[in-house]
């Protein structure tokens, strides 16, 4: 069975995002900006004025440092768009929604089912994450254009906001929904059923790491 | 006498292929994978790769918008001697990765751990890494660039004889389903495995026989190359493909290098080469000729031999 593929705006309705399902295969349009360490600290932590009207212009968070340059003639070249992973973000999420409206959180592996329920749902938000991971230069030829770049005297091109206008970029993947269930937890739940299996006959290492578990339905993040 | 300007030109050509052109051998191994999935998810997932690679070399941009921590392994043969000397060749090196970041683009990654300086090119102190290899005889220079990511799927651990076989496929499988989760390895990879040496090289082998050999090479002890088959087998078994979702599709090719070790201890390191198997290779003569490749041929005889002297065979190997 293939999966499901929804086309959605960055500033989506209550109802189109209420209506994705895990798993769903997602492609956007509208505008969209980047944000990871350097724009979360400037804007929650150090209190920067935020340069765009949000949620108006965007309610689409990507959590992402393109493969770009800014030209001499200040025009951009930007060629492969890939995700970096989310749950480092998760200490300045909340915050975030709260003063933005982010409605689409993009990125890579996804966030916790806690996380999900505890300000995801309440704010209406779902995750879309990217595919591969690296479909980079897939995502880069649904950049129809980089309308502006952010704080990038102060963040460097990596961590700077890049805002993006997006025509059917995709493929994203959605990993949450409306109740807050995690598509990857799903997906670890099942694996860890047959764990045991592929196991059988390892040893546990001679000299232990402190705080080591053997718990296989632990993950990392 | 090696010219200094063909070896930053050919570097530049060489940064701009590794970000752009997925290895031959990395894709046939993906399109086998991708024969055999049967999850729903992870066999969209890898198709949407597959597209994704015609994409980047149609457009000629990066293959994936994280373009790792550019890197280079040298090596030259024995007779080998460059314009300007090492010094020269490191400038060259050097100036070919900046360039090639502001001209591929490339994204800028590297980055002061403390301040978080961004020269915006990929240059810093101690990057790009650049290493070095010898064989005997010949007069050429290989320049290899690898552009790996940098964050998730490598991990080390000091095991003990008594650990054994059993042991070493413990923390295999450990650091495959830790990193597997999520995807946060960006499988199915290439995972290189290395075994002995000290802590430092232990890391260094494990990463060069990820990045420094291509997906169906064997090690050349037979029963290391069968211990590779095996544990390709097992990862491929664990249940989890692309992105963590269910399916079959975790390793791509496992390979394994030794170093000897200290007698009381078993040092070993598990490295993946994702998603984005970036390397590209060049080989540069004397007169001016460069030979474009994507095996690095790191590991010859020479590089894994166990004995004080070094004779006959060595001929061979520099051909």
């Amino acid at each position: 069975m293939s999966p499901r593929k929804i086309r959605l705006s960055t500033t989506p309705t209550q109802e189109a995002l209420d209506d994705l399902q895990l798993g769903d295969i997602v492609y956007l349009d509208g505008l969209m900006y980047t944000g990871r360490e350097g724009v979360y600290k400037r804007g929650l932590e150090e209190k920067a004025n935020i340069p765009m009207e949000l949620p108006r212009d965007s309610a689409a968070n990507f959590h992402c440092s393109p493969a770009a340059r800014i030209n001499p003639d200040g025009s951009f070249e930007m060629g492969a768009v890939t995700a970096t992973a989310s749950f480092r973000f998760a200490k300045w999420l909340p915050e975030w929604m709260e003063k933005t409206g982010a409605k689409l959180i993009i990125g890579k592996g996804g966030m916790t089912s806690k996380d999900y329920k505890s300000y995801f749902v309440p704010n209406g938000a779902i995750y879309l994450s990217t595919v591969g991971y690296g479909t980079g230069a897939l995502l880069g030829r649904g950049v129809e254009k980089v309308e502006a770049v952010h704080w990038n005297e102060e963040l460097g091109l990596a961590q700077a906001m890049w805002v993006i206008r997006c025509n059917n970029m995709g493929p994203f993947i959605v990993a949450s929904d409306k109740h807050g269930d995690c598509l990857f937890e799903r997906e670890n739940a099942k694996i860890a059923e047959n764990l045991h299996r592929v196991y059988e006959g390892t040893r546990p290492a001679t000299l232990k790491r402190y705080g080591e578990t053997d718990d296989r339905s632990d993950e990392v993040i | 006498m090696i010219p200094i300007d063909i070896i930053q030109k050919t570097a530049e050509t060489l940064m701009d292929k590794a970000a752009i052109e997925i290895p031959q051998d990395y894709l046939d191994g993906l399109q086998a994978a991708a024969d055999v999935e049967d999850g729903d998810l992870s066999s969209f997932v890898l198709q949407a790769m597959l597209e994704n690679y015609e994409a980047a070399k149609e457009d000629r941009r990066a293959m994936c918008g994280d373009t790792g921590t550019p890197r280079w392994y040298v090596k030259m043969g024995n007779e080998t001697q460059i314009e300007g000397g090492p010094i020269a060749l490191e400038a060259a090196l050097r100036r070919a990765t900046a360039n090639a970041t502001n001209g591929v683009p490339l994204r800028p990654n590297r980055v002061h751990p403390l301040w978080r300086t961004d020269h915006n090119n990929n240059v810093g102190i101690g990057a790009p890494e650049i290493e070095y290899g010898y064989e005997p005889g010949g007069e050429w220079i290989d320049l290899i660039t690898v552009h790996k990511g940098g964050l998730f799927g490598t991990d080390y651990r000091m095991l003990f004889p008594s650990d054994g076989i059993e042991g070493i496929k413990r923390f295999y499988l450990d650091s495959l389903v830790a990193f597997g989760k999520r995807g946060l390895a960006c499988q199915p990879a290439i995972i290189g495995i290395g075994l002995g040496g000290c802590k430092d090289t232990c890391m260094v082998l494990g990463k060069r026989a990820a990045c420094l050999r291509t997906v169906g090479s064997e090690n050349s002890d037979p029963k290391i190359a069968a211990l590779e088959r095996e544990f390709k087998e097992i990862g491929n078994s664990i249940g989890m493909g692309a992105m963590g979702f269910v399916g079959k599709s975790m390793v791509v090719d496992c390979n394994i290098e030794v170093g000897y070790c200290h007698t009381g201890g078993m040092q070993m390191s598990v490295h993946a080469f994702c998603l984005s198997s970036r390397r590209a290779v060049a080989r540069v003569f004397a007169d001016g000729r460069v030979e474009y490749r994507t095996d690095p041929d790191w590991f010859t005889d020479y590089q894994r031999r166990e004995t004080v002297e070094w004779d006959a065979p060595a001929m061979e190997a520099a051909e």
